[in-house]
């Protein structure tokens, strides 16, 4: 195995940071229970509240609006299932819209909850991944409960036009959820200004580690916890709070706050690199999602001809490291929802390949991308029936 | 940490993927015999061209657009063809071919089912071309419902025609699985592979 990695996969998880290891190292032995009223309880519940107030100053919310949550998955679970909650109650409310481009946490989830009763409207989007504001528009009424959209779409990076999705939300006396998790860290985001009521974010796409997550809850806006069994939270999600995790995703919250002015249009120069040298190199590939509103790393292409499992797999044995919407690496015989609902064929979608840069990415990395990778589309197309 | 040193699949597999063996790469290749199963936009094709003399398979080359699994299975599976019989290479089965590649991933199993496929059809393009009789081909059927007498080979003329293109349809046609109904299971294992194959 090459021991070189050039690690370009970033929207699927992040390394840790070297500033948040060595805060994980330093507070490693707080043990207390940051519910504890003595010593050790206090000073973890301090490191806690310093974490709170770091996430909250990331995408423009107040401290008390921000929950921890177990990850993303958890964040968006918690918000969907208030349809069964007493907020819901009487009120005729019984439908979800979502998108039909979300993530599994999401996209499962209301098809798991479409069983137990609960009305679900899909929403499609166009060829760039945007989302069909007309048809939103359209499905919106009386009976609807929460309406969730992602705010950018982990395959291909398109940014959703999220602030225009929650004032159609609300004109119908509906909440409004976004799954922010790809988009928190990587790009400015402002619930206040957006007007979002819950957003999910999560801490392993922001360099902190697996395991801790975030809710945002607008003040005022009525909850109820999906885990029960503590007062913790102020009583939104019980179980002790995870020290070392919080304490990670506040250092990797401020750092994103930090470094994104600098760090958005450096990784933005190295995907269009990127992308234009590929253009230029490697003929007949289409280039997928919105150029425009895109995610600042991430590189969606499609190389008819050459199935993606295998372009993956030649790359992980140079020591690059991607993914691919192709079945065949998921083990089902169905390619990417994601891309097919952009209207690609199968044959683009199963030959398609997620390149997702991040902060250690540098241009020695797209270089030796655009050596190696070339050669080996060329070799899997001349053995490929095309 | 030596996590990274274990790779997705055996050595064996990883070598065919890197060197894949007996590509078809001359445009003017006088084959006797070709075939063709599966679809791009099922996100696995192959195509396999034979030279026989004395019915016996003298060189085998292929193409194949598919995963790490399918290079390997297809390049092992023509390093295994040549040499044999038209007898012997009509019942080379998948799980041969996966036995000497040290073993596939359970849901990786049906990217070494086109090899044989390629191969048989392309067995059966070349006693077509020679205007022979297919002796081959019942001897090769299996019987998977035994209350109706349904063979794979039947089941799969019907998905090819797409005359079965349902497992319905596929019921209403041989009546398989509507007497005790215990080979349903493997009769609609068998059918999605198949559609799959075919490209439906």
């Amino acid at each position: 195995m090459n021991s070189k990695i050039v690690y370009l996969d970033n929207n699927a998880t992040t390394p840790v940071a070297p500033e948040v290891k060595e805060i994980i190292l330093e507070t490693l032995d707080i043990y207390g229970n940051a519910s504890s009223m003595h010593g050790p309880g206090r000073l973890a519940n301090a490191a806690v509240s310093h974490s709170r107030k770091a996430v909250a100053s990331l995408i423009g919310a107040e401290p008390e609006e921000i929950i921890f949550t177990g990850g993303g998955s958890e964040s968006n679970n918690t918000v969907l299932n208030l349809v069964f909650s007493d907020i819901f109650e009487n009120t005729g409310r019984d439908r979800i819209i979502t998108t039909k481009i979300e993530h599994p946490s999401i996209y499962e989830t209301v098809q798991t909850l479409e069983t137990k009763g609960v009305k679900v409207t899909l929403i499609g989007v166009d060829g760039k991944g945007n989302l069909k504001m007309d048809e939103l528009e359209e499905a919106m009424g009386d009976d609807v409960a929460i309406v969730s959209i992602m705010m950018a779409n982990n395959e291909i990076g398109t940014i959703l036009d999220i602030g225009e999705a929650a004032r159609i939300a609300h004109s119908c006396g509906a909440l409004f959820h976004t799954d922010a998790v790809q988009a928190v860290g990587k790009i400015p985001v402002d619930v206040k200004a957006l007007d979002i009521d819950f957003l999910s974010l999560s801490g392993h796409k922001l360099y902190a580690q697996k395991g801790i997550g975030a809710l945002f809850i607008k003040k005022g806006i009525p909850f109820c916890p999906l885990i029960h069994g503590g007062h913790q939270e102020a009583g939104r999600r019980a179980g002790t709070y995870n020290n070392t995790g919080i304490i990670a995703l506040g250092r990797a919250a401020k750092l994103a706050e930090d470094q994104m002015e600098q760090e958005i249009p450096r990784e933005q120069a190295l995907r269009d690199d990127l992308k234009e040298r590929l253009l230029a190199t490697v003929p007949d590939i289409t280039i997928n999602g919105d150029q425009e509103a895109i995610l600042p790393g991430t590189l969606n292409v499609s190389f008819p001809g050459a199935e993606g499992e295998s372009i993956l797999l030649y790359l992980d044995l140079e020591g690059i490291a991607v993914s691919t919407g192709s079945a065949c690496a998921t083990g089902s015989l169905e390619a990417s929802y994601v891309l097919l609902e952009l209207g690609l064929g199968p044959e683009l979608a199963h030959s398609s390949i997620r390149f997702s840069l991040g902060a250690y990415n540098t241009q020695e990395d797209v270089d030796y991308v655009l050596e190696k990778l070339p050669p080996i589309i060329k070799k899997i197309r001349e053995m490929s029936t095309l | 940490m030596s996590f990274m040193d274990e790779w997705v699949y055996t050595d064996t597999v990883k070598d065919h993927f890197m060197n894949p063996k007996n590509i078809l790469s001359d445009p003017d290749y006088k084959e006797d015999g070709k075939g063709m199963v599966g679809s791009m936009a099922c996100g696995d094709q192959m195509l396999v061209a034979l030279k026989i003399e004395n019915d016996i398979v003298v060189d085998l080359k292929w193409k194949t657009y598919g995963c790490a699994s399918a290079i390997a299975s297809t390049s092992m599976m023509s390093e295994m063809a040549i040499g044999m019989t038209l007898d012997e290479a009509y019942h080379l089965t998948p799980e041969m071919i996966t036995d000497r590649l040290g073993g596939l991933p359970n849901h990786k199993f049906h990217c070494s089912v086109l090899g044989d496929k390629a191969l048989r059809a392309a067995i059966d393009d070349y006693l077509e071309r020679q205007g022979r009789e297919n002796t081959f081909k019942k001897s090769v059927a299996k019987i998977i419902c035994e209350c109706k007498g349904v063979t794979d080979q039947q089941i799969e003329a019907l998905v090819q025609s797409e005359e079965a293109l349902s497992f319905e349809q596929l019921q209403e046609q041989t009546g398989l699985g509507t007497v005790c109904g215990k080979c349903k299971n493997t009769a609609k294992e068998l059918f999605d592979e198949l559609l799959h194959i075919y490209g439906h």
